[in-house]
C-alpha cells in the first residue's frame, strides 16, 4: 500500500512537471502545432488530479485499515479512534497535510482545465502557473515530507494517536475550509499572473475570476471562524481568539484578499487601480504561502505549529522564487496596467475604497510586523521578545474600528461624487438609530470615561449599529422603490432587489453579517471569571449565577478515560442548567485534555472548566467565564457565509414588470436606487 | 452615633480602625495588583498564554510562576520590581508585550507610522487623481495601443455619455 501511494505521488509529480513545462514550452513557442502541445500539458494537469487523489484515498484507506507500518498513520491514528478523526488524519499531520493541499490545488486546477473553453489561451497561461506551484507541492510530498514513508523497525500493535486537541467534530471541518481558502487564492493568482505574462486586454479576467475570488474569500472566512470557535470549545481558556502566529497566518491572506474583493471593483466599473489590484492578489496568495512558511518551519513558536522540519527551507525558497517571478513579469510588463486614475470627488465610492484598502492592508502589515517583531528583534538586539494580544488589540482595535466606519458609509456613497442631498438622506436615520443605541448603552451602564475598553466597545457598538441600519435602510429603500413599480409586497420586492444585483446586495449582507461579528467582539471587555477549589456542595458566585457543585463522576471509553464534574448553574434560587465540564486522558496519546462545558445564549456563555485537581490538596479546580454576546460571532458568520452565497447568484435577466396601472415598464438589471454600483 | 463615640473618649481606637481599613484595603490591593501584573507576564512553558489564564494541562511553570507572584506582592514588593524580577528570572519573553524603550519601542511605532504614512499616501494620490485630465482606460475602446485616447470622445461628449448613463440607470 505505501509503495502504490508513493508511486501514485511520484506519478503525479512528473504530470505536473510535464504540464508545467511543456506547457510552458507551448506558450513561448507560439508555433503551428503549440495548441496540441499546450492540449497534452493541459490534460497532463487533469490527470495529476486523479494520480493525487489515488494517493489521498490511499492514504486515508491506511488510516482505516490501521496500517502502521506507514510511519504517518502510526504517528497521527490508532485503532480506537473514531472514524470520522480517522478520515481528519489525512490533514492532522505535517506530511498528510501537504497532500491534502496538493489534493485541494490539483482538483482546483481540475476545474480550471476542464472550463478552458471560456478563454483557451488565458486558461493555458493560467494552467501553467498552477501546475508549477503543483510541482512545488509534489517536489516537498515526494523528497522531503513523505506520507507514505514505512518504519524501518517491528510494526507496532497500536499507534499513538491523534493529538487530543485535534479530537473535536470541528476539526474534521475546520481545516479543510481554511486550506480551501489558502490554495484557492492560487487560482485568481495565476490568472492575474496569465494575465500580465500575455498582456491579456481589458478586464475579462477579473471577471472570470470573480467567482473564484468569492468562493475562496468564505471558504477562507469560514475556516479563520470555525479556527476561532475550535479554539474556544477546545482549548479552554475562554477565549476565541488569541492572536496566536498561527491565528495570524490565517488572518493575514483573508485581510488581504478581502482589500482585493473590493478594490477589483474599481478596476471593473472605472479601470482603475489595476497594478494595486495585481500585487494584492499576488500578496494573498504569498502570505497564504507565508503562513504556511511559518507553521511549519517552525521558525516562530506557536502551540499550533507543526513539527519543525527541513520543509521550511523548501517554503523560503518557494516564497523568494515566486516573488522574483511576479516582480519580473510585473516590471516587464506594467505598461500595460496603465490605468484611467480620475477621481471626481473625494466624496465618492472610489475614496472610500482606496481608504478601505488601506485600512486592510495595514492590517495586516500590523498583524504580519507583531507575528515577526520577535524574530527581528532577536536579529536586532539579540533577545526575543512576546508579542502578545495585548500589542494587537491597542494597534488593531482603532483601524477595525476606522473599517466598520467605512463599511457603513462606504456602500452608501455613488460612484465618481456623492452630493450632500444624497449624503443625508442615505446616513440621517442610521445615524440617528446609531446615536440612540449609543445612548442607550450608556443608560445601561457602559461608562466609556471609565476605561478606554469601555470606550471602544461603545463605539463598536454604535458602528455596528451604523452599518446593520444602513443595510436595512438600503434594502427598506430599494424595496419600496421597486414595490413602486411592480406593486408587489415589501419582503418579494427586496428579493427582487437583491436578484437584481446579487453581488451588491449579497455583499450587503455580507456587511450586516460583520455587524453582527463586532457586537458579539465588543462584550469582550465585560468578560467576568471566577475559580475556586469546589468539593460537593460547594458554590461559586459568577455574576449574576451562583455554580453549585452537583458532584464529581467518570467514565471511560476505548479512545479516553473521562472524570466530570456536574455543575449545576442557578440564577436567584431558580436552577437554569446543569453543565459536565470534563477532564480526559486520553489512552493512546497518554495526554490530558480538558474539554469545556458552555451554556450558550444570545445575551452571554457561561464557561466552565474541570481544570483538575490541587496537586497539594486533591481537591478539584473549577474555573468558569462569563463571556457577554459570544454567540453572535458564530452568527454574523452565518450570515457572511449565506450573504457570500447570495451574492455568488447570477443576476437576474433585466425583465418586464406589471406596473401598477397595468402598463408594463422595463426595470433594468443594473436599476441603481438609491447608491450607485455594487 | 459617631459624635457619641468621640464623647466616649474611644479615640485611642481610630488608629487600630484605621490599620483595620488599610490592611483589608491592602488585600483587595494584593489581588488587584497579582491579576494587573500577571496579565503582564506570559506563562513560559510555550502555550502562548498569560500566565493568569494558562490553564495548560501539567504546565510545570505557571503554578510556580503565581506563587512567585504572590508571594513577591504579599511582601510588598513595587510593580516595577516584580516585573524586573521575573525578567530576570525567565528572561523578556516573561513580557506579554514589548517594553516602550529602547528598539523594542519600534515595535510600537511601526503600525502608527504606517497608518499615518498611509493615510497621507491616500490623500496625496487621491488628490493627484482628482486634477488628472481623464482618458478612456488602456483596455476601452477609444484607446490607442499605449492606453491613451485615440481621439474621438472629448471630455464633453464623455461627460454627456455618463450624464445619459446615470439617467438611464435611476429607476
Amino acid at each position: 500500500m505505501a509503495e502504490l501511494g508513493s508511486f501514485v505521488l511520484l506519478l503525479a509529480l512528473i504530470l505536473s512537471g510535464y504540464s508545467f513545462l511543456v506547457g510552458l514550452i507551448a506558450l513561448i513557442r507560439k508555433q503551428p502545432g503549440s495548441e496540441r502541445l499546450s492540449e497534452t500539458a493541459r490534460r497532463a494537469g487533469i490527470a495529476s488530479f486523479g494520480a493525487v487523489f489515488i494517493g489521498a484515498v490511499i492514504l486515508v484507506t491506511a488510516a482505516f485499515r490501521n496500517d502502521f507500518s506507514i510511519s504517518y498513520i502510526l504517528h497521527h491514528s490508532n485503532r480506537d479512534l473514531p472514524l470520522p478523526y480517522k478520515f481528519a488524519t489525512l490533514w492532522s499531520g505535517q506530511e498528510g497535510s501537504l497532500l491534502f493541499w496538493s489534493l485541494l490545488l490539483s482538483g482546483y486546477g481540475l476545474v480550471l482545465r476542464l472550463r478552458h473553453k471560456t478563454d483557451v489561451r488565458l486558461f493555458a497561461h493560467a494552467s501553467v502557473v498552477i501546475a508549477a506551484v503543483q510541482v512545488f507541492f509534489l517536489l516537498l510530498l515526494n523528497f522531503a515530507a513523505k506520507p507514505f514513508a514505512v518504519i524501518q523497525t517491528a510494526v507496532p500493535p497500536d499507534g499513538n494517536g491523534l493529538n487530543p486537541l485535534l479530537q473535536y467534530p470541528e476539526m474534521v471541518i475546520h481545516p479543510p475550509m481554511l486550506y480551501l481558502g489558502y490554495v484557492g487564492f492560487t487560482v485568481p493568482f495565476a490568472f492575474a499572473l496569465g494575465a500580465l505574462a500575455m498582456k491579456y486586454p481589458g478586464e475579462k479576467w477579473i471577471h472570470i475570476t470573480r467567482r473564484w475570488t468569492m468562493v475562496t474569500w468564505g471558504f477562507l472566512t469560514c475556516g479563520v471562524f470555525l479556527g476561532a470557535h475550535w479554539a474556544y470549545s477546545v482549548l479552554g481558556w475562554g477565549g476565541y481568539w488569541g492572536w496566536d502566529p498561527v491565528e495570524n497566518a490565517s488572518l493575514m491572506p483573508w485581510l488581504v484578499g478581502t482589500a482585493f474583493l473590493h478594490s477589483v471593483m474599481m478596476q471593473e466599473k472605472r479601470g482603475m487601480l489595476k497594478t494595486w489590484n495585481m500585487w494584492l492578489v499576488f500578496g494573498t496568495f504569498w502570505l497564504a504561502i507565508l503562513g504556511t512558511f511559518l507553521t511549519r518551519s517552525g521558525i516562530i513558536s506557536s502551540v499550533h505549529a507543526f513539527a519543525q522540519s527541513s520543509i521550511g527551507d523548501w517554503f523560503f525558497w518557494f516564497l523568494i522564487v515566486s516573488l522574483g517571478t511576479f516582480t519580473f513579469f510585473f516590471i516587464k510588463n506594467r505598461s500595460h496596467l496603465r490605468s484611467e486614475h480620475k477621481l471626481e470627488s473625494l466624496i465618492s465610492r472610489e475614496s472610500s475604497f482606496l481608504f478601505n484598502n488601506l485600512l486592510f492592508v495595514l492590517a495586516c502589515f500590523t498583524v504580519l510586523w507583531g507575528t515577526w517583531f520577535p524574530k527581528i528583534s532577536e536579529l536586532a538586539q539579540g533577545k526575543k521578545v512576546t508579542v502578545g494580544a495585548a500589542f494587537y488589540n491597542k494597534v488593531t482595535i482603532p483601524v477595525a474600528l476606522l473599517l466598520l466606519l467605512l463599511t457603513a458609509v462606504g456602500p452608501l456613497l455613488a460612484w465618481r461624487k456623492t452630493s450632500f442631498e444624497s449624503l443625508k438622506r442615505n446616513f440621517l436615520w442610521p445615524s440617528l438609530g446609531a446615536l440612540a443605541v449609543g445612548i442607550v448603552l450608556i443608560g445601561l451602564g457602559v461608562k466609556p470615561w471609565n476605561d478606554i475598553s469601555y470606550l471602544y466597545a461603545l463605539m463598536a457598538a454604535m458602528l455596528a449599529a451604523l452599518v446593520a441600519f444602513t443595510v436595512i435602510s438600503e434594502f427598506i429603500r430599494g424595496g419600496r422603490v421597486i414595490s413602486g413599480h411592480t406593486g408587489e409586497n415589501l419582503a418579494a420586492s427586496m428579493i427582487r432587489l437583491w436578484h437584481r444585483n446579487t453581488r451588491r446586495y449579497g455583499g450587503y449582507i455580507v456587511h450586516f453579517g460583520v455587524a453582527l461579528v463586532f457586537i458579539g467582539i465588543l462584550g469582550t471587555p465585560f468578560n467576568r471569571e471566577a475559580e475556586k477549589e469546589m468539593a460537593f456542595g460547594d458554590k461559586m458566585a459568577l455574576g449574576p449565577y451562583t455554580l453549585l457543585c452537583r458532584s464529581y463522576t467518570q467514565e471511560e471509553n476505548a479512545n479516553y478515560s473521562s472524570d466530570l464534574a456536574i455543575i449545576q448553574i442557578f440564577k436567584g434560587d431558580k436552577q437554569i442548567d446543569t453543565l459536565y465540564p470534563e477532564s480526559r486522558f486520553y489512552t493512546a496519546s497518554q495526554q490530558q485534555q480538558h474539554v469545556p462545558a458552555i451554556r450558550s445564549t444570545l445575551k452571554e456563555d457561561i464557561y466552565v472548566v474541570y481544570e483538575g485537581q490541587n496537586q497539594d490538596t486533591g481537591r478539584p479546580i473549577i474555573k468558569a467565564h462569563l463571556n457577554p454576546m459570544v454567540s453572535w460571532i458564530w452568527i454574523g458568520l452565518i450570515v457572511m457565509v449565506f450573504g457570500t452565497i447570495l451574492s455568488l447568484v447570477p443576476n437576474a435577466v433585466p425583465m418586464r414588470a406589471t406596473v401598477r396601472d397595468g402598463a408594463e415598464a422595463r426595470l433594468p438589471a443594473h436599476a441603481d436606487p438609491v447608491g450607485a454600483g455594487d | 452615633m459617631l459624635f457619641s463615640f468621640f464623647r466616649e473618649k474611644r479615640l485611642h481606637l481610630v488608629p487600630a480602625l484605621l490599620l483595620g481599613v488599610l490592611l483589608l484595603m491592602g488585600a483587595g490591593d494584593d489581588s488587584a495588583r497579582i491579576d494587573r501584573i500577571g496579565h503582564q507576564l506570559m506563562c513560559v512553558c510555550g502555550c502562548n498564554q498569560v500566565l493568569l489564564e494558562c490553564n495548560h494541562v501539567g504546565c510545570s511553570y505557571s503554578t510556580r510562576m503565581r506563587d512567585e507572584l504572590t508571594a513577591a506582592v504579599t511582601r510588598g514588593d513595587s510593580d516595577n520590581i516584580v516585573v524586573q524580577w521575573f525578567i530576570q528570572t525567565y528572561g523578556t519573553t516573561v513580557l506579554t508585550v514589548p517594553t516602550d524603550h529602547g528598539f523594542n519601542r519600534v515595535a510600537w511605532i511601526m503600525p502608527y507610522l504606517a497608518l499615518v504614512l498611509g493615510i497621507g499616501a491616500v490623500v496625496v494620490i487621491a488628490g493627484t487623481w482628482r486634477n488628472r485630465p481623464s482618458w478612456p482606460p488602456s483596455g476601452g475602446s477609444a484607446s490607442g495601443p499605449d492606453g491613451r485616447p485615440s481621439g474621438g470622445s472629448s471630455d464633453s461628449e464623455l461627460d454627456r455619455f455618463r450624464d445619459q448613463a446615470r439617467r438611464e440607470t435611476q429607476l
